[in-house]
């Protein structure tokens, strides 16, 4: 039986138009072997939080390079654990302040992927959280 | 023998590449024969290939024979005089150095006025205005979707009482002003003018941009609001607006820094800028406009990145097609029109947060590019800005860094120092005539609108980013502090943003609501929405209602109602 493929929903929250980091993630992940859905700009948490129970997604990454971040991911969580999806691994991606860091890890952020990371080192963080799906 | 094999299969793939047809001297061939051969075998060259950091392919050695048919009088020229290669003015940077602008915005308009009377003090000699996210989509900052976003990118400006504390106690007379913003530059434009006219500034004499370059948020930086041929209306609308009122103000920069940003190729950045130029002079003749009325109005923004003779190329080419394209397409007749004049940022895709302190060497390098490259105008970046806006301490080194140039390197004593250089005129020549494919090939689709909506450019610069950050994280490309020389730091000090900048905000717009004249704001929008369904310049209503106090997101919302607004069609 094949195995079920790690599904991501890369997301833009935010105002921010700055798409190359989402771009090139997503491709990244799709090139590892992943099923890669991308919302598009300009979501809310709350369009993010529906997209990733409609999509019912393993993972959802975030890019942020505007500086909302402490806004955006707090509610976020909020919203996906009202909505049963409060195990599901979400990663931020962008341009965040080394003392907000430890804030985003606290709402429950698994991972802050900083400026110059390697889309290997990204690929290999969601497979290890999902090995049985790698 | 595996590595001799190596070397000499080396000579062959080098040659091939964009050599076609050379036909190298005697003594070339000799040398390569007796000098290069031998070594080659004793120690092949580090890498295969070598490469541009765009990925373009760079020869060994230039000689005379990459040059064959090259006529420096006709392909150089003189500086100040066409095709321009050489620069626009003829003294360039002896006469006058450029414009050193930072580009500065953070917090409320009084926070940013401050950092603007800073920078002024400390030898900046024009401004440049940063605009928060929620103003670039023009939103006011007490939207719903504002929260978060209020004063973090830049300056929260909702209505023309911000602006009039922003520019408080600053001669808008005497300084220029760059503002960069696209879809709602048209209303900021007129709340800008509006504090002109207060100051008792004379509009036909004031100097400054608006960015206004609608086209390449489509392409590439996406703070668009309606669709294209109302977004195109309205930029138009400026330009016919600047040819009569203020001619001396740049009615816009068209900018191929954020293509750049967002993983372009230098020849992309070069080839959708100067298309987007052509388009934009296209809409303008279309609409009546004579080219040499509004084409001297016409300003633009590059990118300066670090690949440093790739970039100096691009400035070059890029001055050479500009005129080209202004003679041969568009009929302009003045000196005027045919000279590019641009503004220059230093790559901010570039910087690390990985030890910091090492941007202030890239920006040093890319800013000297673009100074050997003839701009205008620069923009250095902060050490700091992998992490957050920059501090004062960090954007002083910024300046300091063009002060250093301008001063003590002595690259400014002569005029296009590059010039004749075998290798830099050969990459301009093969540069410019890249760009040019890309130009016809867009001609071909009907024009920049009509290749953004099949997202030709948009997936253009997906691909060559993507390929980009593959070659780094391969190490095929190397980022110091990044993929190698990686080491332990320790946490720089970064700017933050006070959180109480959206309530004084909120606070500011609910007691401009309730002081202005109510229904001389319903009145004016209401004219504004009239305008809008028509096709009258829209720059007089717009100004009417500025100047009543409506505000940006109250203004933007009476055209949303008319001209609607744009999605894109989402491409990974």
């Amino acid at each position: 039986m094949p195995e079920k493929k790690i599904r991501v929903l890369i997301a833009k929250p935010g105002l921010d138009g700055h798409d190359r980091g989402a771009k090139v993630i997503a491709r990244a992940l799709r090139d590892a072997g992943m099923e890669v859905i991308y919302t598009g700009l300009r979501q809310t948490p709350e369009m993010i939080a529906s997209a990733a129970v409609q999509e019912d997604v393993d993972v959802i990454g975030l890019s942020i390079l505007s500086g909302a971040h402490n806004t955006i991911c707090p509610q976020l969580m909020n919203l996906l654990r009202e909505k049963g999806m409060g195990d599901v691994t979400v990663l931020v991606g962008g341009i965040i302040p080394e003392a907000d860091l430890a804030v985003l890890k606290k709402a429950g952020i698994a991972e802050i992927f900083l400026p110059g990371t390697s889309t290997q080192d990204i690929v290999a963080f969601i497979q290890k959280r999902h090995p049985q799906q790698a | 023998m595996a590595e001799q094999d190596k070397g000499v299969t080396q000579t062959v793939a080098a040659s091939e590449v964009s050599s076609a047809h050379r036909t190298p001297s005697a003594q070339e061939r000799a040398w390569e024969e007796n000098t290069l051969r031998p070594t080659l075998e004793k120690s092949p060259e580090r890498l295969p290939e070598f490469t541009t950091i765009s990925g373009y392919p760079i020869r060994r050695l230039y000689t005379p024979a990459d040059l064959s048919g090259f006529d420096a009088d006709r392909d150089l020229g003189f500086p100040g005089e066409p095709p321009y290669t050489r620069g626009i003015h003829s003294t360039m940077h002896r006469t006058r150095l450029w414009t050193m602008r930072q580009f500065a915005g953070f917090g409320t308009a009084e926070d940013t006025n401050q950092r603007f009377r800073y920078l002024l003090g400390q030898g900046q000699t024009g401004l440049s205005t940063a605009f928060d996210l929620p103003t670039l989509m023009g939103y006011d900052s007490d939207h719903a979707l504002a929260e978060g976003e209020v004063g973090k990118c830049g300056v929260a400006i909702s209505s023309l009482a911000d602006m009039e504390v922003l520019f408080d106690k600053i001669p808008l007379a005497d300084v220029t002003t760059s503002m960069t913003i696209n879809s709602p530059a048209a209303i900021i434009w007129a709340m800008y003018l509006a504090v002109a006219e207060k100051q008792g500034a004379d509009w036909k004499k004031i100097s400054g941009t608006i960015q206004n370059d609608i086209l390449k948020e489509y392409i590439a930086q996406k703070e668009y609001i309606y669709p294209p041929e109302p977004s195109m209306r309205l930029v138009i609308d400026t330009f016919e607006f600047g040819v009569k009122n203020t001619p001396k103000f740049n009615t816009i920069s068209i900018s191929g820094y954020h293509i750049r940003e967002a993983g372009s190729t230098a020849i992309q950045e070069l080839a959708f800028t100067l298309r987007d130029g052509m388009e934009y002079v296209e809409y303008a003749l279309r609409r009546g406009l004579k080219v040499d009325e509004f084409g001297p109005q016409l300003s633009f923004f590059f990118n300066a990145h670090s690949d440093f003779f790739e970039e100096i190329a691009k400035y070059r080419a890029a001055r050479r097609i500009w005129h080209k394209a202004m003679v041969e397409r568009y009929g302009a007749k003045s000196a005027r029109s045919w000279a590019l004049r641009f503004h220059t940022q230093t790559a901010g895709c570039s910087l690390t947060a990985q030890q910091p302190y090492n941007n202030v060497v890239r920006t040093a390098i890319q800013a000297l590019a673009a100074v050997l490259g003839g701009t205008q105008s620069l923009h250095t970046n902060s050490l700091d800005e992998a992490w957050a806006l920059p501090t004062e301490f960090a954007a002083t080194i910024a300046l300091r860094t063009q002060q250093i140039i301008a001063h003590e390197t002595g690259v400014t004593n002569t005029v296009d120092p590059l010039g004749g250089s075998y290798f830099v005129e050969t990459l301009t020549n093969e540069i410019e005539r890249a760009a040019w494919d890309y130009i016809h090939k867009i001609d071909a689709m009907g024009g920049m609108v009509a290749a953004i909506e099949r997202s030709y450019p948009q997936r253009e610069i997906a691909e060559a980013s993507y390929r980009y950050q593959m070659a780094v994280d391969h190490k095929e490309k190397i980022m110091v502090g990044v993929n190698d020389y990686v080491a332990d730091e320790k946490p720089l000090e970064i700017l933050q943003i006070d959180e109480t900048v959206a309530h004084r905000q909120a606070e500011r717009l609910a007691k401009l609501r309730a002081e202005r004249s109510k229904d001389e704001v319903a009145r004016r929008l209401g004219a504004l929405r009239k305008a809008a369904e028509g096709k009258d310049n829209l720059m007089p209503y717009l100004y009417d209602a500025v100047k009543a106090y409506a505000t940006l997101g109250e203004i933007c919302d009476a055209m949303r109602e008319v001209f609607g607004t744009y999605e894109e069609v989402a491409i990974t």
